[in-house]
């Protein structure tokens, strides 16, 4: 090993041509079907135009069609990795405006359902970002973990990824009698997996090497981009709405707010954002332990308080939670009928996405798949 | 700060550029402007201390009906407080000076609505359509929308 | 008595084994398809999870190719919109021939949860080019997608490639009639797509909506770590 130096190349007054090159929107390391206009000096980026809008499936047209109940299968659908988050926000919205108070086993029952949904979306996105820096056992691990959650969420709901199961005013079903053993053993396996990946790829000089000091987001820009989740408290920006503004019962809990703190390379680099994923599933984890302990043992009907008809009184309200991505709201007009009068989204994916040409400037073209990564987009959410 | 001393601060300043506040069940509570110093209105809740809006939530296109309009939603990280702003914009002439220089996350906020609605915003970067192709009819979310029958040779209704 | 018991004990069998070019041929390609790695939208995170550990789609022979070229058959695995629509037909007609299209999940059988209010989204993407193989489901199931891929095996093991027609089945026939069918629809398309094309070029060529020419840019200073 010889010494490390740094050295400043100012490519300024170098006189080449530089090369447009389009990529997307089917390939394969683009997480679905983005499309980035890329232009190159040599091979380091020089300017990126995302081009979104593959996957616009108008869903606030849709929803102005809809009646509330039946707005839920397609809130699903929008960032589909974490459908049972999604379906939150929403259901929180509309049982504001009509004023239902939830039983607290129901709440305790939607906290760790959204919680186990995080640790889903977290392993994908941990996943996938492996699998774009050339490691793919991890993801073979990690998919055959995610396969526990979802057999949990199938036996609650039926459905394997988009689930229609947190309704207005309660829930689809009851919870299956196992409930409480399986996302105890959910738990353990996820805790020894996390164990296992944390040597095989987080822990990997290689990786290290690999992600460290490329796509530096400093906090002040990712406020001013707007970037929640991961990605802003990657840059060190304690902002998790479950702590701000506490919704539902989380204020009950006791867990830490995961920030990147710069502890391979600069602050806000890929891997503060990667290891804020990689550490919040333990908080999570966490988090449905406190929640199973407290949650009451006496049965309740889930589907008491769900109206026959859901006819909201008229008003605006903006609703938000935590999402895996970031935070998510819904800005719901209603005017007095059974339909939603406008349905606005804010789309986590679509906001963090934004960022995307500020920070990928003036590294590899390979660095650009990393950075992109380590964002953790779904197209569904940023078209919507 | 509560909605109504944030509504004291811009009146003072702005005078009648600021319309009124409202606050009510069932709404959060929002402060109306008009359009002309919306930037300016901006740059000042951003930047005055005791303010410091440094967090655009949520930038909305709406169709009222009769007219159209803008809703910002504004976040403090610092100081942990909201405020929602409304501007409303008549069907005619649909423009509105663009607040990209306050957030730039308002960029694409304000490319869709200028894609959904037809709202135009002064001075914005890269006016451009971003959800729907570049060479879309109409803008869908409108209230009065009809879909165009053919894109491309590929029939576009059921 | 399949192939595979004869080959357990190689030394009790003396003799031959027959059978014809044309079902070795296929037994080889129906058992090594090669597809597109290529998703849409949620449906291909159910095809993720096919793919990894616990349903390993890899027993059936299929590995996943990044270019066209390489494909045998392309999995349409999500929403279809517009936009997307004339890239996928760029695909289609990247793959070279025998290839074959499954279509999996509503939403790309026939526009699914948005066919009625979905301006944007394309109803069915057989609209643009020939579906072999429809999967239902929203999403469908793993196993609903195993269905469909030994349907597809099936009907790549029962083509035709040097029989004669007079020797076929009513059945088979009728899906040899059908497959072909499907295929002159979708030339006759292309061959008109291909004419308003020519005529693009004659005045003036495609303008490309994205590029508008005007791109200043500062070449930022870069810092690179080098390893002596
Ligand atoms: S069929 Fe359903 S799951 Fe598949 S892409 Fe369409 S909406 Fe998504």
């Amino acid at each position: 090993m010889g010494q490390r130096k740094t050295i400043e190349i100012d490519y300024g007054a170098v006189d080449t041509d530089r090369m447009r090159l389009n990529m997307g929107p089917q390939h394969p390391s683009t997480h679905g079907v983005l499309r980035l206009e890329v232009e190159l000096e040599g091979e380091i980026v020089t300017e990126v135009v995302p081009h979104i809008g593959y996957l616009h499936r108008c869903f606030e047209k849709t929803c102005e069609f809809m009646t509330y109940p039946q707005v839920i299968p397609y809130v699903d659908r929008l960032d589909y990795i974490s459908s049972m988050n999604n379906e939150w926000p929403f259901v929180m919205g509309v049982e504001k405006l009509l004023g239902i108070q939830i039983p607290e086993k129901i709440e305790y029952i939607r906290v760790i359902l959204a919680e186990l949904n995080r640790i889903a979306n977290h392993q994908i996105a941990v996943a996938t970002f492996g699998m774009d820096s050339g490691a793919f056992t991890p993801f073979l691990y990690l998919f055959r973990d995610r396969e526990m959650i979802l057999d949990l969420f199938e036996k609650c709901s039926g459905g394997r990824l988009l689930y229609n199961y947190f309704w207005v005013g309660g829930l689809q079903h009851d919870i299956p009698p196992t409930f409480k053993e399986d996302c105890l053993a959910i738990i353990k396996k996820v805790r020894e997996t996390n164990a296992e990946v944390n040597n095989l790829l987080i822990k990997n000089k290689i990786f290290i090497e690999r992600i460290t000091n490329i796509g530096i987001l400093p906090a002040d820009v990712a406020i001013n981009f707007g970037c929640s989740g991961p990605v802003l408290r990657g840059s060190g920006v304690p902002y998790d709405l479950r702590k701000d503004e506490p919704y539902s019962i989380y204020d009950r809990f006791d867990f830490n707010v995961i920030v990147g703190e710069g502890a391979m390379g600069t602050l806000g680099d890929c891997w503060d954002r990667n290891i804020v994923r990689v550490n919040e599933m333990e908080e999570s984890c966490k988090i449905i332990e406190q929640a199973i302990a407290q949650m009451p043992d006496e049965a309740v009907d889930v589907r008491a308080l769900v109206p026959k008809r859901v006819k909201t009184p008229k008003g605006e309200i903006y609703c938000k939670t935590e999402n895996p991505k970031g935070e998510l709201g819904f800005y719901i007009v209603s005017d007095g009928s059974t339909q939603p009068y406008r349905m606005r989204t804010r789309a986590t994916s679509f906001i963090n996405l934004s960022v995307l040409p500020e920070i990928s400037k003036g590294y590899m073209i390979s660095d650009l798949i990393m950075i992109l990564g380590s964002i953790d987009i779904v197209l569904g959410e940023v078209d919507r | 700060m509560n909605s109504n001393e944030i509504f004291d601060k811009l009146k003072s300043e702005f005078g009648d550029d600021i319309i009124s506040l409202t606050e009510e069940k069932n709404y959060d509570p929002y402060i109306t402007v008009k359009r002309k110093n919306i930037k300016q209105i901006c740059l000042f809740l951003r930047d005055i201390d005791g303010l410091n809006f440094d967090y655009l939530v949520n930038l909305t296109g709406m169709d009222w009906g009769k007219e159209l309009g803008v809703v910002y939603h504004l976040y403090s990280i610092s100081l942990k407080h909201r405020i929602v702003l409304k501007v409303f914009l008549s069907k005619e002439n649909p423009v509105i000076p663009s607040v990209e220089r306050c957030w730039k996350s308002a960029n694409w906020h304000e490319r869709e609505a200028w894609d959904m609605f037809g709202i135009q915003f002064e001075n914005h970067p890269n006016h451009i359509r971003i959800l729907c192709p570049y060479d879309w009819e109409g803008h869908p979310l409108r209230k009065d929308y009809v879909e165009q029958e053919t894109y491309h040779g590929m029939r576009v209704p059921v | 008595m399949g192939l595979l018991d004869r080959l357990d004990n190689p030394y009790e069998i003396d003799g031959f084994f027959l059978g014809t070019v044309e079902d070795l041929l296929n037994w080889g390609r129906s058992k090594s398809d090669w597809y597109l790695s290529f998703g849409l939208a949620c449906c291909a995170i159910e095809f993720m999870a096919i793919n990894a550990s616990h349903f390993d789609l890899m027993r059936f022979g299929s590995i996943p190719r990044a270019t066209p070229r390489q494909a045998d058959f392309i999995i349409i695995s999500g929403t279809v919109t517009l936009k997307m629509a004339d890239r996928i037909k760029k695909l289609y007609e990247q793959m070279s021939e025998p290839k074959y299209v499954m279509s999996m999940g509503s939403c790309s059988n026939s526009g699914g949860p948005y066919w009625e209010h979905g301006y944007h989204v394309l109803k069915g993407v057989d609209r643009i080019i020939p579906v072999d193989v429809y999967v239902p489901g929203c999403p469908p199931r793993p196993e609903a997608f195993f269905e469909g891929m030994i349907k597809l095996q099936n009907l790549i093991n029962n083509q035709a490639i040097f029989r004669k027609r007079s020797s076929m089945s009513a059945e088979e026939l009728a899906q040899l009639e059908e497959r072909n069918q499907k295929q002159k629809e979708y030339m006759e398309r292309a061959a008109i797509e291909y004419e308003n094309y020519q005529e693009t070029l004659k005045t003036g060529g495609m303008q490309n909506p994205d590029y508008n020419g005007k791109y200043t840019i500062n070449l930022p200073k870069i810092r690179m770590i080098d390893h002596e």
